[in-house]
């Protein structure tokens, strides 16, 4: 399998990641050399195994669904580029 | 008088309970070793006032015989920890100015023991890197010099400011994190020793992730006793964290010093790699014979997927980074580059805001989990790490823990491995424990005929920290301790 230029600029949007033109046959390059290290992963036989979910063995931990925390609006958008009104501004989305 | 630097931990710990000196005195003394070593670059932020405000309360609670077990210890902390209101950026510009308004779990432990905070201290970019080169905040100095020589070296990464700082006695200990070698091969390159415990055994509440089913967190510190003193209060069981687990905080330190006549101690094969260095293959011979004449026995062990856990890493790490880094979009937190539209804004954020290596994995996650590919790699991967389990829960029959060396060479220097591969070879001994989930410890050696410190790794079977310092302990009293000549 190899990645091609349009390829980069495919997952590159899928990524939310602006590439510049210059770049894209470096990472093309880069992203083959390591997907081909990658490779040798097809040697193994995985016909029979299941995915590893969980590297120690324990149930899944439940806990009651109550509210529990709340009323930090202020903390919440503290570190918020751009904030008014306890409210995240973000450039308009909707005409 | 020996200066309060170069006393250990434990050392300190007596110092300060018989009240020898105060845990101001040490944090001053800690202050000033620190402003003189900013050539390392080991710290990103300092924070002095913070520093000693905790130390005058240390103080008093000493006076009170109120102290807790890290009572007036000044601790650095990685930058990849939150610590409420002080910079926690993990290195990347991404989060310019981000100040968490809470605190990690790990850090809060070891507040509520006593410890002090000396500052944030530097690493690769979100933990991506193998020599500290990747930070926004530029690369890290290892105290480590080549005999006869003033050429600097890279200290390891990712936790590369944790293991210079401790390895250059500008903090008594610190936090680090290991998602594939990160707090041990560091530690290796500088003669320090570093524990990545077993995966749910510290919180990571509060770690910045980078890949979520192998990050965990462990200490730094100059010897075995001190890393398993620092263990204790950093690892618990929390309600924050799902995948943290229910299994009591045994005494660490208790393990320091016991015999270890009758361990089965494993050596793979598989870990004979072409092309490693003579002296690296001579310690991993010496530290064999070393536990063998304390009474130990010497296994030979086979891991036989081994060589599968790097490239298996190199899919489960990006894809799950690609997924954790998502959030960084200019909008919540951190830096925020203006654009057309939003999506011209979230893209043009996260080019100007990432750094190259974590640009190339967020690309390789992605590729990975795009449609139509995630069987192919992610499914697979998770497969081989079934098979990498499965080889060790055949080992633990044989043997109780596993000796193999920590790194495949010592320290290189900045800008010596260009080729991202060659690169993520340095993770080959390391990498398969957290692909595995379990508790691996680096432990120095030895010195490189170049005068470097080398670093011997020690497996355990899950929570089997205890047996890690045990045997690293003996290692240790074997091998003796190593300290970088201070030249800055």
């Amino acid at each position: 399998m190899s990645v091609d230029q349009g390829t980069v600029r495919r997952v590159a949007r899928l990524a939310r990641l602006k590439v510049q033109d210059e770049d894209v046959p470096r990472l093309a390059g880069e992203l083959n050399a390591i997907l081909g290290f990658i490779e040798q992963l097809n040697e193994v036989d995985v016909a029979a195994v299941e995915p590893l979910t969980s590297v120690v063995t324990m149930k899944m931990k439940m806990r009651a669904d109550d509210v529990t925390d709340g009323h930090r609006a202020g903390q919440i958008v503290a570190n918020a580029p751009a904030q008014e009104d306890s409210f995240f501004m973000v450039p308009k989305v909707v005409e | 008088m020996t200066s309060l630097t170069s006393l250990t931990i434990a050392q300190a710990r007596d110092g300060l309970r018989n009240r020898t000196f105060s845990a101001l005195d040490l944090t001053e003394a800690y202050l000033l070793a620190m402003e003189k070593a900013r050539v390392l670059n080991a710290y990103v932020v300092e924070t002095p006032d913070k520093a000693r405000a905790m130390a005058k309360d240390s103080d008093a609670r000493l006076a009170g015989g109120q102290g807790g077990a890290l009572e007036g210890i000044p601790l650095g902390i990685k930058d990849l920890f939150a610590t409420d209101g002080v910079h926690t950026q993990a290195c990347s510009h991404v989060l310019d100015g981000f100040k968490p308004t809470y605190e990690s779990t790990v850090t809060a432990n070891l507040w509520r023991d006593g410890a002090v905070m000396l500052g944030k201290l530097n690493m690769d970019e979100f933990a991506m890197g193998s020599s500290n080169e990747t930070s926004y905040y530029g690369k890290v100095i290892n105290p480590w010099r080549r005999k006869g020589s003033n050429a600097a070296l890279v200290p390891g990464g990712s936790s590369g400011g944790s293991a210079a700082a401790v390895a250059a006695h500008i903090c008594a200990g610190a936090t680090a994190t290991d998602t594939g070698g990160s707090i041990r091969q560091p530690a290796a390159f500088t003669g320090t020793v570093g524990i990545k415990p077993t995966y749910g055994r510290c919180s990571r509440w509060g770690i910045v992730a980078f890949a979520s089913s192998l990050d965990q967190a462990g200490p730094i510190a100059r010897d075995v006793r001190d890393a398993a003193i620092l263990l204790r209060s950093m690892a618990s069981v929390d309600p924050k964290d799902t995948t943290s687990v229910d299994v009591p905080v045994p005494d660490y330190e208790a393990s320091v010093g016991r015999p270890v006549k009758g361990l089965r101690v494993g050596i793979p094969r598989e870990y004979r790699v072409d092309g490693m260095p003579a002296e690296i293959d001579a310690l991993w011979q010496k530290a064999a014979s070393w536990l063998r004449e304390q009474g130990a026995e010497i296994v030979e062990i086979s891991l036989p997927h081994t060589k599968y856990a790097l490239p298996a890493y190199y899919i489960v790490a990006p894809a799950e980074a690609s997924s954790n880094l998502a959030r960084y979009d200019g909008v919540r937190y951190g830096l925020r580059v203006p654009g057309d539209d939003i999506v011209d804004m979230y893209e043009k954020s996260r080019a100007a805001g990432f750094g190259r290596e974590v640009q190339r994995r967020i690309l390789i996650g992605t590729y990975v989990l795009s449609a139509g590919y995630y069987d192919a790699y992610y499914v697979r991967a998770q497969k081989v790490r079934t098979l990498i389990k499965r080889d060790f829960d055949r080992a633990w029959e044989k043997v109780d823990v596993v000796l193999t060396p920590a790194t495949p060479s010592p320290a290189f220097a900045p800008g010596e491995i260009t080729d991202p591969v060659q690169m993520y070879l340095n993770d080959i001994f390391t990498v398969t424990v957290n692909m595995a989930g379990l508790p691996g410890i680096s432990v120095p050696g030895g010195l490189s005929a170049d005068g470097l410190p080398l670093g011997l790794q020690l497996i355990g079977k899950p929570f089997g920290e205890e047996t890690l310092f045990q045997t690293a302990a003996a290692i240790e009293a074997a091998a003796g301790g190593y300290t970088a000549a201070q030249w800055w």
